[in-house]
C-alpha cells in the first residue's frame, strides 16, 4: 500500500507540476503578444493607449526631423490615408529610409504621438516588412509587387 | 549546357531513388539478399547523380551564367568568387539541393558504415532514406528547381543580400544542414525498428553514434549562425528568438533529449517508445525548420499563394512522413514493450524529468513561433511574439533541468537514495550558492537573474568536479570511458554557456550616441576616441570606415575601423561592426548613421564573457565528439572488418 501511495503522490506532484508549467507558460504567452494596427485604425481610436503594439507603414517623405544631438527623431508613418507620428530616440536601422516600408512598436501617448522603443526595417530594398504591407493593403493602395523581376544596373537593358 | 546536365543528373537521382525507396523494403520483408543489396549500390549511384547536380548549379555561379534563373536571382559578377560558391545556399531553390546533397552524403556515410547491422536492418534504413530523398528530389524537381532558364539572359545578377556576404555565409547553412538532415538517420533506424520490430539495447548502441554527430553539426551550426548575428547585424545581439532562429533551436532542444533518453534505453533496455518518438519527433522539427525559414511562409503566410504548388507539396509531403511515421508507430509500438522497469527514485526517472522538460520547451518555443503564423493563415489578424516571451517562459522551464542535470550523473540506474546523495552534495550546493550570492556584489550589481544564473553554472562545474574526484578514487583517469569524459566536457560546456548569457545579460553596457571627430567618451572605464571617418571601396561595395582609439588608463588597447557599406547592386546600407575580442569582454563599435555635419552616430558596447557563449557551445560538441570515440564504437567497427 505504501509504495503504491507514494507513487500516486509523485503522479499527482508531476501532474501539478505540469498544470503550473502550462498556465506560466500560456500567462507569459497572452502578457507577451504584441497587436498590430494600422494607422488608419489609430486614427479610428481603435488602438490601446499605453500598451505596447505595432505599428506599419511607409515613412513619409520629408518627415524625418531629427532634434538634439541627431539621436531623437521624429518621422511620420501613413498608409497613404491617414498618418500617425511617431518620436524614436536611438540609432534608425540600415534599410529606414523616406518613402519605404517600416515597422515601429511602442505605445501610444495621449499626445496622439506614437513613442517606438524599436525600429524595424528589414531584410533588402525590395522587400516591404509585412505588416507595413498589410498596413497598405488594408488602406487599398497597394501595387502588387511582381516577384520575379530583376533589377538591372541603370542603362542595360535585359 | 551543364545546367541542363544539371537537371538530367537529379531526374536521374530521382529513378535511383525510388529504386532505393521501394527495393531494399520488399527485399528485407521477403528475405531476398540481392534486392536488400540492391538498396546499397543505388544509394551511392543517387549520391553520384546528386553531387552532379550541384556541382553543375555551383559551376553556373562560379562561371556567373546569368542565364539561369536561380544564379541571376542570387549572385552578380561583382560578388568574390567563395560568396558566388556559397550563394548556391542563398535562396530557396539551392537550398533545397544542398538538403538533397547532404541527405545523399549522410546516406552513403551510412552504406559505408553499417556492415556491422543485419541485412534486413541495413536494407530498411537505407530504404527509409531514399524514401525522403524521393520526396526532397520530385519536390525539387515539380516545384523549386534551380536549374530554370531566364530567357533572354540577364545582363548581370541582381546580387546576394549583403547580409549574407559574409564568411558566416559559407560555413554556417551547411554546417547547419548537415545536423538537421543528419537526424533523418535517427528516424530511419527508428522506421527500420519499428517496421522489424526489433528495438533493444544493441538498436540505442547502434543508433546512438550517429544521433550524436547530427546534435555535434547542429550545435556548431547553431553556434555559427549566433556568433554570425552578432557581428553582422551591428547591434551586439546574439540570440532574438527570431523565428528562423527558432526553427534551429527547436530541434536542438528534442535531439539533446533524444540523446539522452537513447542513452537510457542502451544501458537500461528501457523508454524504448519514447526514444522512438523523440527521433520521429526531432526529425519532422528538422523538416519544419528547413520548410519554414526557406519557403518564404515566415515573410508572409501568403507568400504561398504566388506558387500554391509549393505550399501545398510542403504541407503534403510534412504530413506523409509525420502521418505515415506516428502511425507505423502506433501500429508497432505494443509490440515493442516498454523496457526495464525502474524505480522512482533512479537515474531513469531524473533522465525522464530532463526529457519532459526539454520537449516541454521546445514546445513553448513552438507555440511562440507557430501561433502568430497560424492566426494570420486563418485571417484572424497579426501579431507578433517578442523575445519578453520566450526569456519569461524559458528560464523557469530549464533551471529544474539544470539543476537535474548536477543531480543525475550521481543516481544510479535502477534505484538511488535521493536524501544520501543530497547529504553527499551539500558542499557543492552550499559553495556554488554562496558564490552566486556574492561573487555579483563584488562585480559590482547584484540581481536574482545574475545570482541564478551563476548558481546554477557553479553548480553543474561543482558536481561535475566531485563525480570526476570520486571516479578517480576508484580508478585512474586513462581508464575513465571517453563516453563519460564527453559527457562531463558538453555539462561543463552548458555551464560556460550560461555563465556567457548570464554576465552578457547582467552587465552589458551599451550606449549609442552622436560623436565629432576628435570627441572622447569614458565608458566601463574604457576611453573611447572617435578619430572620424574615411571613404574606402571593396569588390562590390563603397563604405565609410571610422576609426576609434580604445585606451585604459592612458594606454591604448585597441583600434577599431567599423564601417558602413553601401552595397552598390542592390542599393542596400549595411552596417559592420568592429569588436575588440577578448576572454573577459569584448569591446563593439559599430557605426549608425551621419547625424548633422561631421557627426556620426555610434553604437558602443561592452559585452562581457560574451565570447563565453560560443565557447560554451564548442565545449558541448566537443563532448559529444569525445564521446563518439568511446572504445565501444571502434570495438564494434573492428569487429565488423573482421568478419567480410
Amino acid at each position: 500500500m505504501k509504495a503504491r501511495h507514494k507513487r500516486f503522490a509523485m503522479i499527482a506532484a508531476a501532474l501539478a507540476a505540469v498544470a503550473i508549467a502550462a498556465t506560466l507558460v500560456l500567462n507569459a504567452f497572452r502578457s507577451n503578444l504584441v497587436f498590430f494596427f494600422t494607422p488608419t485604425q489609430i486614427a479610428q481610436k481603435e488602438a490601446p493607449l499605453g500598451t505596447n503594439f505595432r505599428i506599419g507603414g511607409l515613412v513619409e517623405q520629408g518627415s524625418l526631423k531629427r532634434t538634439g544631438d541627431g539621436l531623437s527623431v521624429s518621422f511620420v508613418v501613413t498608409d497613404t490615408v491617414n498618418r500617425t507620428p511617431v518620436a524614436y530616440s536611438g540609432i534608425l536601422p540600415d534599410l529606414f529610409k523616406e518613402g519605404k516600408g517600416v515597422v515601429a512598436q511602442g505605445k501610444l501617448g495621449s499626445d496622439g504621438i506614437f513613442h517606438a522603443d524599436q525600429v524595424l526595417a528589414k531584410h533588402d530594398e525590395n522587400y516591404m516588412p509585412p505588416e507595413a504591407a498589410e498596413a497598405l493593403k488594408q488602406a487599398g493602395k497597394l501595387n502588387e509587387q511582381t516577384g520575379k523581376t530583376l533589377v538591372l544596373p541603370p542603362g542595360q537593358q535585359p | 549546357m551543364i545546367p541542363e546536365l544539371g537537371h538530367l543528373a537529379l531526374i536521374l537521382a530521382l529513378l535511383l531513388a525510388l529504386v532505393q525507396g521501394v527495393f531494399p523494403f520488399i527485399g528485407a520483408a521477403r528475405g531476398v539478399p540481392m534486392w536488400m543489396q540492391l538498396g546499397l549500390s543505388v544509394a551511392r549511384g543517387q549520391f553520384v547523380f546528386v553531387s552532379i547536380a550541384f556541382c553543375s548549379l555551383s559551376y553556373a555561379f562560379y562561371a556567373n551564367d546569368f542565364s539561369v534563373l536561380y544564379v541571376a536571382e542570387h549572385s552578380n559578377s561583382a560578388l568574390p568568387l567563395q560568396y558566388r560558391l556559397a550563394a548556391l545556399w542563398g535562396g530557396h531553390e539551392g537550398s533545397m539541393l544542398l538538403w538533397a546533397s547532404i541527405l545523399a552524403l549522410w546516406t552513403v556515410g551510412v552504406t559505408l558504415f553499417s556492415r556491422h547491422l543485419p541485412a534486413e536492418f541495413r536494407a530498411r534504413i537505407i530504404g527509409t532514406m531514399g524514401l525522403i530523398s524521393i520526396g526532397f528530389l520530385l519536390f525539387i524537381l515539380l516545384a523549386s528547381d534551380p536549374f530554370e532558364r531566364l530567357i533572354p539572359a540577364a545582363m548581370d545578377g541582381r546580387d546576394l543580400n549583403p547580409l549574407l556576404q559574409d564568411p558566416g555565409m559559407v560555413f554556417h547553412p551547411p554546417v547547419l544542414y548537415m545536423g538537421y538532415v543528419g537526424f533523418s538517420v535517427a528516424f530511419a533506424f527508428a522506421i527500420a525498428a519499428l517496421l522489424g520490430g526489433q528495438l533493444d539495447r544493441t538498436w540505442a548502441r547502434w543508433t546512438r553514434p550517429w544521433t550524436t554527430v547530427a546534435w555535434v553539426f547542429l550545435t556548431v551550426g547553431i553556434a555559427f549562425g549566433s556568433k554570425w548575428a552578432y557581428y553582422e547585424l551591428g547591434w551586439g545581439g546574439w540570440w532574438f528568438w527570431d523565428a528562423v532562429e527558432n526553427a534551429s533551436f527547436m530541434p536542438w532542444l528534442v535531439g539533446t533529449a533524444l540523446i539522452h533518453s537513447l542513452a537510457v534505453t542502451e544501458k537500461r533496455d528501457a523508454f524504448k517508445l519514447w526514444t522512438v518518438l523523440l527521433a520521429i519527433f526531432a526529425f519532422s522539427l528538422s523538416l519544419l525548420g528547413t520548410f519554414l525559414v526557406r519557403s518564404g511562409v515566415l515573410t508572409s503566410v501568403h507568400a504561398f499563394a504566388t506558387d500554391p504548388r509549393r505550399g501545398l507539396f510542403i504541407l503534403v509531403f510534412l504530413g506523409l512522413v509525420i502521418g505515415g511515421a506516428l502511425t507505423l508507430f502506433a501500429l508497432r509500438a505494443p509490440r515493442v514493450g516498454l523496457g526495464g522497469k525502474f524505480d522512482l527514485q533512479s537515474r531513469e526517472s531524473m533522465l525522464l524529468a530532463n526529457n519532459v522538460i526539454l520537449v516541454a520547451a521546445a514546445g513553448s518555443v513552438m507555440l511562440g513561433t507557430l501561433y502568430p503564423l497560424f492566426l494570420d493563415a486563418l485571417g484572424m489578424g497579426k501579431i507578433s511574439v517578442g523575445p519578453p516571451y520566450f526569456d519569461t517562459v524559458f528560464v523557469p522551464i530549464m533551471t529544474p533541468a539544470l539543476f537535474l542535470m548536477g543531480l543525475a550523473i550521481f543516481a544510479r540506474w535502477k534505484k538511488t537514495d535521493l536524501p544520501a546523495l543530497a547529504l553527499r552534495l551539500k558542499w557543492a550546493l552550499g559553495v556554488s550558492a554562496a558564490t552566486a550570492l556574492l561573487l555579483p556584489l563584488v562585480l559590482g550589481k547584484w540581481t536574482p537573474m545574475i545570482a541564478l544564473g551563476l548558481l546554477l553554472a557553479l553548480w553543474i562545474v561543482a558536481t561535475a568536479a566531485i563525480n570526476l574526484r570520486e571516479r578517480l578514487r576508484q580508478q585512474s583517469f586513462t581508464s575513465l570511458s571517453r563516453a563519460y569524459l564527453g559527457m562531463l566536457l558538453a555539462h561543463l560546456g552548458v555551464a560556460v554557456f550560461i555563465t556567457g548569457v548570464t554576465l552578457v545579460k547582467g552587465y552589458e553596457i551599451e550606449r549609442d550616441l552622436s560623436m565629432k571627430p576628435g570627441d572622447t567618451t569614458q565608458i566601463g572605464g574604457y576611453v573611447f576616441r572617435f578619430e572620424g571617418v574615411s571613404d574606402t571601396a571593396g569588390p562590390n561595395y563603397q563604405a565609410a570606415r571610422g576609426v576609434v582609439r580604445i585606451s585604459r588608463d592612458n594606454k591604448e588597447i585597441a583600434i577599431l575601423s567599423p564601417e558602413k557599406r553601401l552595397y552598390t547592386v542592390q542599393n542596400m546600407p549595411m552596417t559592420e561592426a568592429a569588436i575588440d575580442a577578448g576572454l573577459l569582454r569584448d569591446l563593439y563599435v559599430s557605426l549608425g548613421e551621419p547625424v548633422g555635419k561631421d557627426a556620426w552616430a555610434l553604437r558602443i558596447y561592452i559585452k562581457p564573457f560574451a565570447h563565453w557563449i560560443w565557447a560554451g557551445c564548442m565545449l558541448m560538441a566537443l563532448g559529444g565528439l569525445l564521446a563518439l570515440s568511446d572504445r565501444r564504437y571502434r570495438r564494434e567497427r573492428a569487429a565488423a572488418e573482421a568478419t567480410p
